[in-house]
């Protein structure tokens, strides 16, 4: 299966269109490292391995030519487990690195794997960053609203008033919206999914590896240690059809049992709301656009994740749009120096340092 | 009118006026002149941290010290022969630095009220020049009107008083240009192409330029004027270049030479941004640099794209190392080769952005957490960076390994003659990529499998393989925590701890194995006394070092290019002298290396006032020394006998 014709879109180039491929057909057991792991049990980021194990051979790269980057934390430890190249790097700098690896080759299919602490506490700047300039490269944010691996403290995600080691009177930070702040960065793709929900992310993944230029997905993930339950309302098959909205784009932003919720603009803030359905006529509710240049909407559909206990938050592909990206436009730069500077480099060496005003001693 | 011309064989002027008066420029165009005729010749730009300071005041003064010669010369000058001030400031401000009997050609279009108090002058001291009392009694001084000139002279051009009073810089540089007999058509072209879309402007400083030239020639102010020869030079092809220029260049043929594709993830900051602004401009090289969001941002990217394959490059200065360290440490553990360039500025802090210093030393040395021994290399004059650079590069590429260069504010935008380097004198060096599996694991069945084992290393360098992504069958990860000696995988057994630590270091320490033996400058034979010094105090050193033979007294010299490790041979040549001084521009951070790893009782001459270190107050240490050493009374007034015998 190729990525570059589930495109849902006339793009420019797939995100993995200059990776080389493989014509045989791959297992998730090459994509296997020998590697025991040693997440606590229970952990989400199982689930997430094993999805992104299975789905990695369906992209049909070379193995080779895959590489992934960490910070530090529990989700971290990931590139250790995938038989691909990886770094498990510093806290909070694994997007600057990535770029430098996306930037410096055209043909590798760059991963980053961060959690809540890493990319946006300590390493806030770089995300931010890495989805101004659009780089080529897939940034997996696993989100547990916790620190795990420090053993508990609260994160940047963690809903205010937390009770942890750190906070016993109860944290006091206002959390960031993953999402939001992605969008305010005017990601060119930015999306969310939950690491129980196999099929929705793989799916997601797949887009997010066809998008060419920074794909930002943040993934819920229930620490079982520390923050256990964080996400029940949209695990919970009594709870999630009112937690989960479903975002697809090109049709109408439905949820509730039997689609009996909607959104709709509301007038009064510029933003979304959620109705009933029935009280507006299913021709009022908002039809997703994902593609939508103006990222306006989407940030708007983000804000209805709650900041406190998550009881109701939008799931899916938010925004995916066509911008320059930051890695093929310096190759871009490179080659035209090059094209208008022929000859060999060690000539044009010697013409570069022998330049200037020069004399001769003879 | 004829005009006598005196020969001199050497003359340090400086140029000074308020920061937004074009002095930079003033002196480089100077400079090349002087280069391009002919002279031996160093730089010393001053300025200060603020774009424009407030106009006319001290700490807006910026200045520019050229020192030419018919001879080889080390130092730009202890004190100005010539100064050229464009205003009350830019005269009190250097007034100090004078001798007696220097001359002073001083702008007198801003001596008036406001600006005198400002530059916190009560009375205008150019009142009564030539009377009992004048407080430039000791001097030589020209007040002539540049500014009213030059307005005056480019008139035609029909441009603002403003605009047209701005060109009274390149009006003094032609004065200075008659008066030191400098060849002028590399200026006209300088400008004919630097003002080529603004044609009045250009005419303008051209006409300035050839106005203060024919000012100096027709005037009775100056009846004298000088001439320098050429320094004798080894044959060969010269340019005159600053050290970040020629650092710039070291690293685009570190690229050429090695074959890899440079990488530069940088963060503009003082002293160091000219690097980069310089190899954005040589993409055909397949040079990319990356104005990254932070210092760390800068670093990271260059790890990611060694990681890649690339030759990956940081710069900036110490506040910029600072920040990096972790990410250096990661280099180190990862054994990826990384250049990070250190331009060195007074620190701590903030401290002094557009002053020289040479107290990251330390920092370069020890500024990680954990045991994370990295190489630094120093350049010891403008020059001279650019093969630092490659050899930096060396270093990085065949040992895996991060390494630091050392350069500092001085070097950075000072200049010298270059002589341009045969391309193949340079050295080449081999990236050696690993393509293959490299272990044969036996497993317990006895049957055998090909694996890549990323540390297993080289038994001779230690370095570990370089495979990059997109190499089939060595895929592998590497990362901060603490590797299993060979396969690589994650250990936190003991034992193998201990072996890590002590392996990094040993591959550091091996690299000693591939240095030259070191250069031991001792023309007698007969020192007892020995200077030691890194980095930008080689002149100094070497001109403090001259001045001392010439007056009949011995002393060595041994220049250090390599900081970590110390070349082999140095223990050896220490245990030689009876005693050992180490002037440094910081509180004496080689003195306490030399004196932990060799046990000798070095003896600073220490100096961190943002200036380089003056060859004559060097030369009374070393005097005194000398003195201390043999027992005798040291003068060091030159000796006719002994100058002829230095020569």
């Amino acid at each position: 299966m190729s990525t570059t014709e589930k495109l849902p879109f006339p793009g420019l180039r797939s995100g993995v269109e200059l990776v080389p491929t493989n014509d045989q057909p791959q297992t998730g057991k090459e994509y296997t490292s020998d590697q025991e792991v040693r997440w606590c049990p229970g952990c989400g980021d199982y689930a997430v391995l094993k999805a992104v194990q299975g789905f990695l051979p369906e992209l049909g790269l070379r193995r080779e030519n895959i590489v992934f980057v960490s910070g530090i934390g529990c989700s971290s430890r990931f590139p250790y487990y995938l038989d691909t190249y990886g770094m498990h790097s510093i806290h909070g700098r694994a997007p600057s690195i990535a770029t430098g690896i996306a930037t410096a080759r055209e043909d590798l299919s760059v991963w980053v794997v961060t959690g809540d602490g890493d990319a946006l506490s300590i390493g806030g700047n770089h995300l931010i960053h890495a989805l101004r300039r659009n780089v080529n490269m897939t940034i997996l944010l696993f989100n547990n609203r916790i620190y795990g691996l420090t053993k508990g403290q609260y994160s940047p995600t963690s809903e205010a008033g937390k009770i942890t080691k750190s906070t016993p009177m109860g944290s006091l930070d206002h959390p960031f919206n993953p999402v939001s702040l992605a969008l305010g960065a005017e990601g060119s793709f930015v999306a969310r999914t939950i690491d129980s929900d196999r099929k929705h992310l793989t799916a997601v993944l797949s887009a997010a590896a066809a998008h060419r230029g920074t794909s930002f997905v943040e993934i819920y993930q229930n620490c079982p240690i520390f923050n256990d339950g964080a996400f029940d309302a949209i695990k919970n098959n009594d709870t999630k059809a009112d937690a989960i909205i479903p975002l697809v784009h090109g049709e109408p932003i439905r949820f509730g049992v039997e689609g009996s919720k909607g959104l709709i603009r509301d007038s009064e803030t510029g933003g979304v709301k959620v109705v009933e359905v029935a009280d507006v006529g299913p021709d009022a509710i908002l039809v997703h656009n994902a593609y939508n240049p103006d990222p306006t909407t989407a940030f708007a559909i983000s804000r209805l994740t709650d900041s406190g206990y998550l009881n109701q938050s939008p799931i899916g592909i938010f925004r995916q749009v066509e911008r320059p990206t930051y890695d093929d436009g310096a190759r871009a730069q490179i080659a035209t120096a090059r094209d208008a500077a022929p000859g060999e480099p060690i000539d044009r060496l010697a013409a570069l340092i022998g330049g200037g005003d020069t004399w001769t001693v003879v | 009118m004829s005009k006598q011309v005196k020969q001199l064989d050497r003359v340090i002027i400086r140029f000074a006026g308020d920061s937004g008066d074009g002095m930079q420029l003033t002196g480089d165009r100077f400079t090349q002149e002087s280069a391009v005729f002919g002279n031996d010749l160093v730089t010393l730009p001053n300025f200060p941290a603020e774009i424009r300071a407030p106009q006319g005041t001290l700490p807006g003064v910026s200045s520019f010290q050229v020192h030419f010669a018919d001879h080889d010369i080390l130092t730009a000058g202890d004190a100005p022969d010539v100064l050229v001030a464009m205003n009350p400031a830019a005269l009190k401000a250097n007034l100090g630095d004078l001798p007696k009997g220097a001359t002073i050609i001083v702008d007198t279009h801003d001596f008036t009220g406001r600006n005198l108090i400002k530059a916190g002058y009560a009375d205008n001291p150019l009142d009564g020049l030539g009377e009992p009392g004048s407080p430039l009694g000791e001097f030589f001084v020209h007040p002539v009107d540049l500014t009213g000139m030059t307005v005056e002279a480019v008139k035609e051009f029909g441009l603002s008083r403003k605009d047209a009073a701005r060109a009274k810089n390149m009006f003094a540089l032609g004065l200075l240009s008659w008066m030191y007999g400098r060849p002028i058509e590399s200026t006209i072209t300088f400008l004919e192409k630097r003002f080529a879309k603004v044609a009045d402007i250009r005419d303008a400083n051209i006409t300035a330029f050839k106005a203060g030239w024919n000012f100096g020639e027709t005037t009775e102010t100056f009846v004298v004027s000088y001439e320098i020869k050429p320094a004798p030079m080894s044959a060969g092809t010269y340019r005159n270049i600053t050290g970040n220029l020629a650092l710039s260049y070291g690293l685009v043929a570190a690229g050429v030479q090695s074959g890899l594709p440079v990488f530069l993830g940088s963060y503009p900051i003082t002293p160091a941004s000219d690097i980069l602004h310089e190899l954005s401009k040589h993409k055909a090289f397949g040079v990319t640099t990356l104005q990254a969001e932070d210092e760390i941002a800068g670093v990271g990217a260059a790890i990611g794209a060694s990681f890649a394959g690339s030759l990956g490059v940081t710069t900036t200065s110490g506040p910029g190392i600072a920040l990096k360290s972790e990410a250096i440490g990661l280099a180190v553990m990862t054994e990826l080769p990384l250049l990070v360039i250190d331009v060195q500025r007074g620190g701590p802090s903030t401290g002094l952005p557009t002053k020289t210093e040479q107290a990251d030393l330390l920092q370069a040395m020890f500024g990680r957490n954990g045991e994370a021994p990295v190489p630094i290399v120093a350049p010891q004059s403008p020059g001279d960076c650019f093969s630092a650079a490659l050899e930096a590069a060396r270093i990085a590429i065949t040992y895996r390994t991060p390494v630091m260069l050392l350069s500092d504010g001085y070097l950075a935008n000072g200049s010298e003659p270059w002589r341009i380097p045969e391309l193949a004198d340079l050295p080449v060096i081999d990236p050696n990529f690993a393509t293959e599996r490299n272990k044969t694991v036996v497993a317990k069945d006895g049957t055998e499998t090909e694996e890549y084992w990323p540390y297993l290393r080289d038994e001779e360098t230690l370095a570990r393989p370089w495979a990059i992504p997109g190499t089939p069958g060595l895929e592998h990860r590497i990362g901060g925590l603490e590797k299993g000696e060979g396969h690589g995988n994650i250990s936190y057994d003991p034992a193998n701890h201990d072996f890590m630590v002590r392996t990094r270091q040993a591959k550091v320490d091996r690299i000693a194995d591939s240095l030259p033996p070191l250069v031991v400058d001792d023309p007698s034979g007969e020192a007892n006394v020995l200077v030691l010094g890194w980095g930008s105090t080689y002149g100094p050193i070497g001109a403090g070092c001259r001045r001392v033979r010439k007056a009949g007294y011995h002393v060595a010299q041994v220049h250090l290019r390599h900081l970590n490790p110390f070349p082999k041979d140095l223990g050896e040549i220490l245990s030689r002298y009876d005693k050992v001084l180490v002037p440094e521009m910081n509180l004496g951070q080689l003195s306490l290396l030399i004196r932990g790893k060799y046990l000798v009782d070095a003896i600073g001459y220490n100096q961190v006032n943002g200036m380089p270190i003056k060859a004559a107050e060097l030369a009374e240490a070393i005097g005194n020394l000398v003195a201390e050493a043999e027992g005798v009374t040291v003068d060091l007034t030159p000796d006719p006998i002994a100058e002829e015998a230095s020569k």
